[in-house]
């Protein structure tokens, strides 16, 4: 693999689909109003849920909104990159044109997951960012290196957890063809992403850890930034998140034996 | 004769659009799937007992949500999304020629949808009452056709509001986000994630004088035989659809003044 040419690569599609999504200059502004109504929005309905509570599921108010931070960088990230691209392999599959993708010189899951950037998701990035440096604040959290690249990785983690999740079910396009609503149902249940695994019943809990593992993506994080987290839990996480990419892309690849373009 | 024609024109594109429906049943069922939020919200209420403050039974509640999610399902609205395609396409053209509006068009589309989600959400509430037995209750004939024609005129609220959105596509080509910037208030302040009565006080001041606790709290409310005023709640429904009427006859008699096909 090159990394220098796939980096060039990066540039362009950057450059393109910026360009492309610039076109439409008010539609960015509504998004932007969109990702801070929609903060305001979760922090009222954790608001509502902690007006008679002191603690849920163990997490008190300022805590649970580092959850709510967690959940709102890796919203942005799903906005920016994985809801643009990964809708596009079902366009791409219903009109063949899943063939120009595979005869070009270039790995084909880096074009069809980095092809395209939503830039209205980096708001919410950004809202995220600023939302955990004031639980830093509230919570009281010492800084240290330690810290800080735990921090990072298990957040890593969760991307690619999140990532390969989209990737896989986007990959069942090849055979269903139509598979728009079942990035609905998994949008519906990342949802839950943003309340703490432990405010829920024990039967949803396992559920939520072993089939769809909404657990690892913003619980483990956030027990790490409040420095409650257990080491085999960061383990843990690393090797799923490690088991998912590679299933992710064994899927791709084994899918694709199965692709036959239009009209054949 | 002429209510005779215009009841045959109904009825022909329901049946077609029905038949049409049909052939996306697997799609449809994940778009019913995608909607069991409530539940998981129900979870986080009864797992907690956070509906003790707001004097609410487990069972009262599990009810509420399981109305909600009924309402969600048969006032789901996406004419804008539609009506956006079409007119990037250039199918709105040989619509506009036909001598009915295009949004009777949209709106049998609607009506077959619900009715192919009918099974698929009995099916979900068959599973809700094996995990809660407990909330099974038959509501009595009228309130049940009470709680039908609000359900309708809620989603006929929203249906308005999106075809006004929809028109917009006159102006700017891309509505969809001005749809996505009003489904956040929709998301909060309907119900469908907490029931209104929670809302603390400064908001429950002047939540009653916007349309949002009418599209899913109060037609849930009703349904599930919760305490709410109901001729207040109808009134208002209704007073909304008066007032939103005729702003979307004005914004589309305008947008097809304006309205001139690709390429002229």
């Amino acid at each position: 693999m090159n990394l220098r040419k796939y980096l060039k690569v990066y540039k362009k599609f950057l450059h393109t689909s910026l360009a492309c999504e610039l076109e439409y200059k008010t539609n960015i502004l509504v998004d932007l109003i969109t990702a801070i109504l929609s903060l305001i929005g979760s922090i009222f309905l954790l608001s509502i849920f902690f007006q008679n509570n002191r603690s849920i599921g163990g997490w008190e108010f300022e805590e649970a909104l580092i959850i709510q931070g967690i959940y709102t960088i890796l919203n942005g990230i799903t906005n920016t990159w994985f809801n643009p691209n990964l809708t596009e392999i079902v366009k791409h599959i219903r009109e063949g044109t899943l063939d120009f993708v595979l005869l070009k010189p270039i790995d084909s899951q880096f074009f069809i997951s980095l092809k395209k950037i939503n830039p209205s998701g980096f708001l919410e990035i950004i809202l995220g960012f600023f939302l955990l440096l004031f639980c830093i604040r509230i919570n009281e959290i010492n800084l240290n290196m330690s810290f800080l690249t735990l921090t990072l990785m298990t957040i890593t983690c969760s991307i690619s957890i999140l990532y390969s999740l989209w990737f896989f079910i986007s990959t069942t396009t090849i055979w269903f063809v139509k598979t728009w609503n079942a990035t609905e149902v998994l949008r519906s249940f990342l949802y839950i992403g943003r309340f703490p695994l432990n405010s829920f019943s024990f039967s949803l809990r396992i559920f939520f850890s072993v089939f769809i593992p909404i657990a690892f993506i913003t619980t483990i994080p956030s027990e790490v930034f409040l420095g409650l987290s257990q080491l085999w839990k960061i383990l843990l996480e690393v090797v799923v998140a490690s088991v998912f990419l590679i299933t992710s892309r064994k899927f791709w690849l084994f899918a694709l034996k199965f692709y036959s373009s239009a009209s054949s | 004769m002429i209510s005779n024609l215009f009841n045959r024109k109904i009825f022909t594109l329901l049946k077609v659009q029905y038949s049409n429906m049909l052939e996306y049943r697997v799609e449809i069922a994940l778009w019913a799937i995608s909607g069991i939020i409530p539940f998981f919200m129900l979870n986080i209420w009864t797992n907690n007992n956070l509906n003790e403050s707001i004097n609410i039974s487990d069972v009262m509640l599990s009810r509420y949500f399981l109305c909600a999610f009924f309402v969600r399902q048969f006032s789901v609205v996406w004419v804008v999304f539609s009506f956006e395609e079409d007119s990037l396409m250039g199918k709105v053209s040989p619509y506009l020629i036909q001598p009915l509006n295009p949004f009777f068009r949209y709106f049998a589309q609607h009506l077959a949808e619900q009715i192919t989600r009918f099974p698929f959400a009995l099916i979900i509430a068959f599973f809700f009452f094996i995990f809660n037995p407990e909330s099974i209750w038959i509501p009595n004939l009228g309130i049940l056709f009470l709680a039908l024609v609000s359900t309708f005129l809620s989603f006929l609220i929203q249906f308005l509001i999106q075809s006004i959105v929809a028109c917009l596509c006159f102006w700017t080509e891309r509505a969809s986000s001005i749809e996505r910037l009003l489904f956040i208030p929709t998301l909060f302040l309907s119900g469908l994630l907490a029931p209104v009565v929670s809302f603390p006080a400064y908001i429950k001041s002047w939540i009653y004088l916007t349309p949002f606790p009418y599209l899913i709290d109060f037609p849930a409310n009703l349904l599930s035989g919760n305490e709410t005023n109901i001729s207040g709640g109808l009134s208002m429904q209704i007073l909304w659809i008066f007032l939103l009427f005729p702003l979307f006859k004005k914004i589309w008699s305008e947008g097809t003044k304006k309205y001139t096909a690709m390429g002229s």
